[in-house]
């Protein structure tokens, strides 16, 4: 056996970022749980699309999933839809909440900074490393999803949320835009995650934060809540990419909804980077911070989304839920004479211009005695329309149901040749008529005055 | 030429909330010695690795590793390498892929490596190299662990409780690879409660108790403080050696009419026990074993930590062992 010794080096030099990086990413490769998520986000959507979308009932409850069959494009974006509501914050717990909690359930802590140097290089390279599997992750669902529903459907056009017609090429680039503005609250939750993960070490609590933190906020989300402290969560982000899908597009919520978002990634990474930095990696006691993660922790971030609604409430015109009569009667009119459009084209009727049907809707909630403002399926709305060439004024009645985040499902109520239930023939095939049930989407932040 | 020492820590102290951890250690381990650190569970021998290790800050005190003093701020020293608390593996690779990674990380700043290839080769493990090391049993990781800081060719080696869980086999390979880094002038520090594997490696030690330090300096300094320790002989005629053994001046027979496999226990300091050997040899009788009961590193650590005794006891073997351990250091000193 021969050992030799080194000659002392010039001085101590931590590892490169870059091989901490690629020895984390490594890790998290290698272990089965990731891999089976990989798998699982890069073929599942796929699958799930074009079975559903070759089905007959469609999950019209779902934004865009009454279109499944008629695009290849609604496909991925009902698994948009439900990534935000559940997938995503849980695939940013199952990686960024465990790649600190991992080393000490294998107790490397101290065997990773002998080899490291430096407790500042290992949490960037876990936090880069966590952010990449996550990457992965989405952009396994996005190309999964996508290429499932064009492989079943096809590339046609794509009905937006205000009823307009989305070439193909459009549809395509508002898709994956779609799925970029969902990154910024996914960078918030997996902030959290790693937040969660450097408090509360080897604690499942700290596995499940971002998970809970996403059900305590769609809960949040289900109260009739003032508009500015529903934008002022992190959450609401993961509903404004809606607002892409509509002519004008309704930026509002989604700027702000990107600015909360990365405000809460860039606050819960400094909070974990601090707690990181200041763990004492000899107590063989510590098994998270315990009660002192509410000082550390959820204060700072109690006091971000304080003054998050502060700023929204100063500097918007929005009041109250966000929900009015007006943007509401505006909304639906709009959408309606889009889709008169396409129900004219579709049963072979001479084609006729939103400008020449001048739609317009008288909407009422819950009665004279009930305030007409906010969500609730009580919303009671009549379309009038013109014909060009007629004197006559059309009208159809429709039933609402608005909820809190601003879109509403339309559900025809007479008359029965307008907007009842039948079937139409589409170049994808036989479809329900357009005007019988349709989805919209009302700008929360949008101003009537 | 002067090689400054491997640690010098003077009055080390650190605390945990209100438990105090280490109160005022001083360690002195030059280089290519192998030092074993003891003391029973709680003493501070993990916490006071770590802070050779660079794993934490002491409260207190000064530390040099290295000829380098060790500021205030996190930072592994340099030159240092080892485990404390287990080797630090990760199940979901290969140890290949695990000394790999590793290697990566550390090749930065130290230079030339010792090879992956020949850190498995010296611990063993060449066999099992692409196995991943979730398979791995104890003594396997122990091993690994070691190969993990060969592969930074260390000046201090940090090795905490590297003989758990190894077979004599793995025990083998563990011993030459400790004896050839300190041969070549590599310092081990090394915390074990297998008094027979410090016996064997090291020669100093130091005894921790509740965070002081009860002993340190040469393991033959302690086999003389030790004072009379228990010796169990097995002979041809046991009733002739009881007989002798109790006509033995000086020396006292602690059990007897024992059957010839356990053989006799007899308690005295080493001339006494020469002379029985002699006579015993005088009036023919065969002597089969000869040897300690326990080892004078295990009969020091029991009396200078107080294991196993009463309130009164522990009162009294404590007060001896701060007077041996003054007296110890004191004789160092001088002999400096």
């Amino acid at each position: 056996m021969t050992v030799t010794l080194a000659q002392p080096p010039a001085g101590v030099r931590p590892a490169p970022i870059s091989h901490g990086y690629r020895f984390e990413l490594v890790k998290l490769l290698s272990q089965w749980r990731i891999r089976l998520l990989l798998l699982a986000c890069w073929i599942a959507p796929a699958l799930f699309v074009a079975a559903v979308s070759l089905q007959t009932s469609l999950p019209s409850d779902t934004v865009f999933g009454r279109w499944m069959n008629s695009t290849g494009w609604a496909g991925s974006l009902v698994v948009l839809d439900f990534a935000c509501t559940w997938a995503l914050p849980l695939l940013t717990a199952l990686v960024a909440g465990d790649v600190f909690a991992v080393e000490d359930r294998l107790g490397t802590w101290r065997h990773l900074l002998v080899a490291v140097r430096s407790p500042q290089r290992i949490f960037v390279a876990k936090a880069l490393a966590s952010l990449t599997v996550i990457l992965l992750l989405v952009a396994g669902l996005t190309a999964s999803s996508v290429a499932g529903g064009l492989a079943a459907v096809g590339n046609h056009p794509l009905v937006g949320l205000d009823g307009h017609l989305l070439a193909p090429g459009d549809a395509a680039g508002t898709v994956l835009l779609a799925w970029l503005s969902a990154l910024a609250p996914t960078l918030a939750f997996a902030a959290v995650g790693l937040l969660g993960s450097v408090a509360l070490g080897r604690s499942p609590m700290g596995l499940l934060m971002p998970a809970l933190l996403a059900l305590v906020l769609q809960l949040a989300q289900l109260l009739p809540l003032p508009v500015a402290v529903q934008l002022g969560l992190p959450s609401h982000a993961f509903l404004a990419w809606r607002g892409l899908f509509t002519d004008p597009g309704q930026t509002g919520p989604l700027l702000i909804g990107f600015v909360v978002s990365l405000a809460w990634a860039v606050l819960a990474t400094a909070l974990a980077y601090r707690i990181f930095l200041r763990r004492d990696f000899t107590d063989l006691t510590f098994d998270g911070s315990g009660r002192q993660i509410l000082v550390t922790a959820v204060v700072p971030l109690a006091a971000l989304v304080a003054v998050s609604i502060g700023v929204i409430a100063g500097a918007t015109p929005a009041t109250g839920s966000g929900i009015e009569r007006a943007k509401l009667q505006n909304s639906l009119a709009t959408v309606y004479g889009h889709l008169y459009r396409l129900q004219a084209q579709e049963l072979h009727r001479p084609d006729v211009t939103e400008a020449q049907l001048q739609a317009t809707a008288s909407c009422d909630k819950g009665g004279s005695r009930v305030l007409d403002e906010g969500a609730g399926n009580d919303w009671r709305c009549v379309v009038s329309w013109h014909l060009p060439g007629a004197t006559a004024v059309g009208n159809a009645i429709y039933q609402l149901d608005v909820t809190a985040d601003g879109r509403y499902v339309a559900d025809g109520d007479g008359p029965k040749e307008v907007n009842g239930y039948f079937q139409v023939r589409t170049p994808a095939g036989d479809a329900p008529n357009p005007l019988w049930q349709f989805d919209g989407n009302v700008d929360l932040l949008a101003s009537t005055s | 030429m002067h090689r400054p020492p491997a640690v010098r820590a003077r009055g080390i102290t650190k605390s945990f909330g209100e438990v105090i951890a280490l109160g005022g250690v001083d360690l002195d381990v030059a280089s290519g010695q192998v030092h074993g650190l003891v003391g029973p569970n709680g003493a501070g021998k993990t916490t006071l690795l770590g802070l050779l290790l660079g794993l934490a800050v002491a409260d207190g005190g000064s530390l040099e590793i290295l000829g380098t003093p060790v500021g205030r701020t996190l930072a592994v020293p340099d030159g240092v390498a080892g485990f404390v608390d287990g080797p630090g593996l990760y199940p979901s690779l290969t140890a290949r892929q695990n000394l790999a990674a590793l290697a990566s990380l550390r090749r930065y700043d130290t230079g030339p490596t010792a090879s992956v290839d020949d850190a498995l080769e010296q611990v063993g493990l060449t066999d099992v190299a692409d196995d991943r090391v979730r398979g791995f049993s104890l003594g396997m990781r122990q091993r690994l662990g070691l190969a993990a800081a060969l592969l930074t060719t260390p000046r201090l080696l940090i090795l905490d409780e590297p003989a758990n869980g190894l077979d004599p086999a793995g025990k083998r390979h563990v011993h030459r690879v400790i004896s050839g880094l300190a041969a070549n002038g590599t310092a081990v520090v090394l915390s074990s409660h297998r008094m027979d594997d410090l016996a064997a490696l090291c020669s100093e030690v130091t005894i921790l108790a509740t965070g002081r330090v009860v002993f340190s300096g040469p393991l033959g300094k302690l086999a003389a403080e030790s004072g009379e320790l228990d010796y169990r002989l097995v002979t041809s005629d046991p009733a002739a050696a009881h007989r002798l053994a109790s006509e033995t001046p000086g020396l006292r027979v602690v059990t007897g009419g024992e059957p010839a496999q356990t053989g006799l226990v007899v308690r005295g300091p080493e001339p006494a026990l020469d002379e029985l050997v002699v006579r015993l040899v005088g009036a023919g009788v065969a002597l089969r074993e000869l040897g300690p009961v326990m080892t004078p590193l295990e009969a020091a650590f029991l009396a200078l930590t107080a294991t196993d005794v009463g309130p009164e006891a522990e009162t009294e073997a404590r007060t001896e062992a701060r007077t041996a351990a003054g007296a110890a250091q004191i004789d160092e000193e001088n002999s400096r």
